[in-house]
């Protein structure tokens, strides 16, 4: 039985420059999702997630190319279909929740046209029982008197309301797969709490599988069962998550753990040295090696492949080979 | 998301310098930037490269004397017309006008003329405009009143019906020309600078100078001036048609450039009738220049405008 | 740690609402209402709170943007509304502010090293030469290079960009420096760098820090002292470790139980607040967070707690507790 979601060996590169500057945003990506599973997709400004997002979903701009790998979906090859073809999956069986809830909600329309939209197209639903079918989905998503609030426009909301009416948008076509890229990242703390548990029990009670796109290594340990983290266009360490948080195998991710604060100490904080990479000029070899502290000669010139280890987990490191071998 | 390494050597300066300037250039697109180049050094060069004088007719030969007019000698030969037609002769390749005078140099010495005019015009217009923009838009309360106010009062005047009342009131003349254009056009530039210096003035930098002390003044001439210049370019370039165009139609109806001066506008006018009669080459190539003028200015300033909005957020 | 530099008194800021022309004020928007606290040399005050609680308002306030309404704000001992002319230059020379957003907080057409040395030259008659080494020097004490001051603010990251304005800021010999949520837009590995920036220049030049973020994390990192702010008013002041070990305030806890975890076995107290932040226009009575508050009681809706000591160094206006 074919996972809900594979992703193999997935590469799509940025030209510009009338092709002279090629930014590799994604660099061989790999890994799947089963139903009702939360996948978190861990990394800074540049390393790939969104741009993994909007591939999956073949939303990648035009100066974007896919230049290898497959996407599957249910065993159905995503990478080989048509833009209308495409257009039957959006919504359908892949839904997306963005950051801003503000540039998703189009300011002209009603909620109630906002959320039918997906449920009217993609279920073919009409009349009363799309009216119900709205009034469902607000209730879902926990929206007060949603009979009065269709009525509304997105700027009579509050922030968390509106992000929460973007989710309902995502499940008003009934997708298998939804993609959150972000969403909690302009909303207050309480309110992302808020957010999150709403999302856990939407997926509970859905069965949906939910692919969660941050940087905030919190919401991580939160929400998501499996976990992997992205660094200059490459997955750098992929395992369950209490297998990341505590046993990190990959240095980045060992570092990213040790420079956030944590609450109740004041233990100085891990610095990361050099600069987040420059995808049009990648470091040769590993990309992470100018920055890493457990850098080998083998880092500087040979990229490491993937390794599978005994635990389960992956990560594109030499060192696990190293201490492998030193060990004896 | 990417770091752009940091080097910061003198010579390294130069070539990164000189390296950027070609990048930028070679983005710009090859035919507006053709059309712009050839009509600029034309202007430039008129009195070099013009193969006749602009005011004195073309001292015809004997053949065509007396062809013409079935004498030896004559003092001009009107109405020449083009050299690939019959009657035409490559020393006038464009033919000659009603009063002899050959259409080539006058187109390009007309060049001169157009591209001064609204090129002068246009920038005292964006001057004006854009201080008046700023000061509306950075000082608000009874400055953006007033100002917003004529603004709004004078976009609403027909800019030519406009431009006819002043010159009828100044007469004709170049400067006149570029006079009346600036007083026409600035109001386009404070409406749309205004707006630009209100979100500007949100933003941290300018906050953050005021919280700092800094008198407004210096504010403006800083930090508001500089980040609005990307509108005002835009809005120039595109302007730049516009004023050929009003500068060619005021000349048309005899209150811009005054005869005998080489103007694309007024030789067209001088010319309505010739078009009847099948001379055509002595409406037609003016224009041609007036078109290929106000498409290439056009032309990069929609470029312009497309290069320049994202930058405006840097990143 | 030293004397107070900085005391605020009871503060409050009110926005009128509804127009002036005909009707009259029709509301207040009580953006800060009676605030109060201390700040002292060479430490570091942390201020959380989410969207709508007054925290931008009071660092307007603090950095004489904006006038109070009533209260008072006294800088090393003199009060901020009696301060006219060159006195009032001298408070913003002292008092700068760092915000949270790298990309628009610098002139984007300004080289940086100008940028740097504007208010050295806004405040001081300085040479030329001078003002460059003390850029030189200031690129330097942040990180950067001082041959990079003639570049301008897009070639940076923005993590070095922070750093620009943390120079900027520094640029004065400052006394106070406002950080406005100075990592919040920043990437996360970037983070550490800044905060132990500032640490490292807090140790060295013994400047004070009024830290507002929303990263309850982040502050008490930073932070000597933490106060907790809701709707205009301050809930909870208290040593930052023991804030942390120990929340005292319904509001805190549930902060505390919103910040996320660490780690996904840590056991947190799980306290999800029902609705919406209430409109600062028309506040709940008695305690503007008892509609929202777990443990509320009768009293709360009738009669507002007052920020009172409950033991030393630790203030919390909640019923509960006194």
């Amino acid at each position: 039985m074919p996972p809900l979601l594979r992703v193999k060996d997935l590469r799509a590169y940025y030209f510009g420059f009338r092709g002279t500057r090629v930014v590799k945003a994604i660099d061989g990506v790999s890994f799947s999702l089963e139903a009702g599973e939360t996948f978190g997709l861990v990394g800074e400004s540049g390393c790939g997630k969104t741009s993994t997002c909007h591939a999956i979903v073949r939303l990648l701009p035009a100066s974007a190319r896919i230049v290898g790998g497959r996407i599957e979906l249910e065993g159905e090859d995503l990478l080989g279909k048509s833009q209308a073809e495409m257009r039957e999956i959006r919504g359908r069986r892949i839904a997306t929740i963005l950051q801003d809830p503000m540039a998703s909600l189009d300011p002209l329309f009603t909620i109630y046209d906002q959320v039918a939209e997906p449920a009217y197209y993609h279920r073919a639903l009409r009349g009363p029982r799309l009216r119900q079918r709205v009034k469902e989905l607000l209730s879902a998503v926990r929206i007060p008197s949603p009979e009065r609030r269709m009525k509304d426009l997105p700027h009579q909301m509050s922030g968390g309301m509106r992000q929460r009416i973007v989710g309902a948008i995502a499940l008003a076509g009934g997708p298998q797969v939804i993609i959150a890229d972000e969403p909690t990242t302009n909303l207050d703390v309480t309110i992302q709490l808020q957010y999150l548990n709403l999302l856990k029990d939407l997926q509970r009670a859905s069965g949906v599988a939910l692919i969660f796109v941050t940087h905030n290594l919190g919401i991580v340990a939160k929400m998501c069962d499996k976990v992997a983290v992205m660094y200059a266009g490459k997955i750098v360490e992929m395992q369950s998550v209490r297998g990341l948080f505590y046993h990190p195998r990959h240095p980045y991710t060992r570092a990213l753990l040790n420079s956030i604060p944590k609450l109740g100490t004041k233990a100085p904080l891990y610095i990361i040295p050099g600069q987040p990479p420059d995808l049009s000029h990648l470091p040769a070899g590993c990309s992470f090696q100018p920055r890493c502290a457990s850098a080998m000669e083998r880092c500087r010139v040979e990229e490491p492949s993937e390794q599978h280890l005994d635990d389960g987990a992956t990560t594109r490191c030499w060192l696990p080979l190293h201490e492998a071998t030193t060990r004896g | 998301m990417a770091t752009i390494p940091v080097r910061a050597t003198p010579i390294g300066n130069l070539s990164r310098v000189a390296r950027r300037s070609y990048r930028i250039v070679a983005e710009i697109p090859s035919l507006p930037l053709l059309m712009l180049s050839i009509l600029a050094f034309v202007a430039v060069f008129a009195p070099v490269i013009a193969p006749h004088g602009k005011l004195d007719p073309v001292k015809p030969t004997p053949e065509q004397c007396q062809a013409k007019f079935g004498m030896a000698n004559c003092p001009y030969v009107d109405n020449v017309p083009p050299f690939w037609t019959r009657g035409g002769t490559f020393d006038t390749p464009l033919g000659t006008d009603f009063l002899g005078r050959d259409v080539l140099s006058r187109l390009m010495y007309g060049a001169q003329i157009s591209l001064v005019v609204a090129l002068t015009g246009t920038l005292f217009a964006g001057g004006i405009g854009t201080l008046l923009g700023v000061l509306a838009g950075y000082m608000g309360k009874w400055w953006d009143q007033v100002i917003m106010r004529i603004t709004d009062a004078w976009l609403t005047l027909p800019s030519l019906v406009f431009a006819i009342l002043l010159s009828s009131v100044r007469g004709p003349g170049v400067w006149n020309v570029v006079l009346i254009l600036a007083l026409v056009f600035w109001s386009r530039y404070s409406r749309a600078v205004r707006g630009e210096v209100l979100a500007l003035r949100e933003r941290e930098f300018v906050r953050l100078a005021e919280i700092n002390g800094i008198g407004k003044l210096k504010i403006i001439r800083r930090h508001l001036i500089p980040n609005v210049m990307n509108t005002v370019m835009v809005l120039f370039s595109l302007q730049v048609g516009v004023a050929v165009i009003i500068e060619a139609s005021l000349s048309f109806l005899g209150v811009g450039v005054p005869p005998p001066e080489p103007s694309w506008g007024l030789m067209m006018a001088q010319e309505r009738e010739s078009l009847m009669e099948g001379k055509w080459w002595l409406a037609v190539f003016p224009g041609i220049c007036i078109t290929m003028l106000v498409l290439s200015a056009n032309m990069l300033g929609d470029w312009l405008r497309v290069r320049l909005d994202p930058q405006l957020r840097n990143r | 740690m030293g004397e107070p530099l900085l005391e605020v008194r009871d503060l409050k800021k009110h926005f009128p609402v509804g127009s002036s022309l005909l009707g009259g004020v029709q509301g207040w928007v009580k953006a800060v209402d009676g605030i109060s606290f201390t700040i002292n040399s060479g430490e570091t005050l942390g201020l959380v709170g989410e969207s709508g609680c007054g925290k931008t308002t009071t660092s307007k306030l603090i950095l004489a943007a904006e006038q109070a309404t009533s209260g008072a704000i006294e800088f090393e001992g003199r009060n901020l509304a009696e301060l006219r002319g060159p006195e009032l230059m001298d408070y913003r020379r002292k008092v700068q502010v760092v915000f949270q957003d790298p990309y628009s907080s610098l002139s984007p057409r300004m080289r940086v090293g100008d940028i740097i040395a504007e208010p050295i030259e806004t405040h001081e008659r300085v040479s030329r030469h001078e003002v460059r080494s003390r850029v030189a020097e200031l690129l330097e004490l942040v990180g950067l290079r001082p041959d990079m001051s003639r570049l301008f603010p897009h070639e940076f990251s923005g993590g070095q960009r922070q750093r620009l304005a943390i120079a900027r800021a520094l640029s004065t010999n400052a006394r106070l420096v406002v950080l406005d949520e100075p990592v919040s837009a920043l990437d996360v590995s970037i983070r550490a760098h800044i905060i132990s920036l500032l640490e490292e220049i807090q140790t060295r030049l013994a400047v004070s820090y009024l830290f507002i973020a929303h990263d309850l994390a982040a502050v008490a990192h930073v932070s000597q002292r933490t106060a907790v702010m809701y709707l205009g008013k301050l809930v909870e002041v208290a040593d930052s470790l023991e804030l942390c070990a120990s929340p005292l305030h319904p509001y805190t806890k549930a902060l505390f139980a919103a910040s996320l975890p660490s780690h996904p076995d840590e056991a947190r107290e799980e306290i999800v607040l029902s609705g919406e932040v209430p409109s600062a226009l028309n506040p709940p009575r008695g305690c503007s967070f008892h509609p929202r508050c777990p443990f509320v009681m009768p009293r709360c809706s009738e009669q507002e707690p007052l920020l009172c000591e409950v033991s030393p160094g630790r203030r919390v206006a909640c019923h509960l507790y006194n």
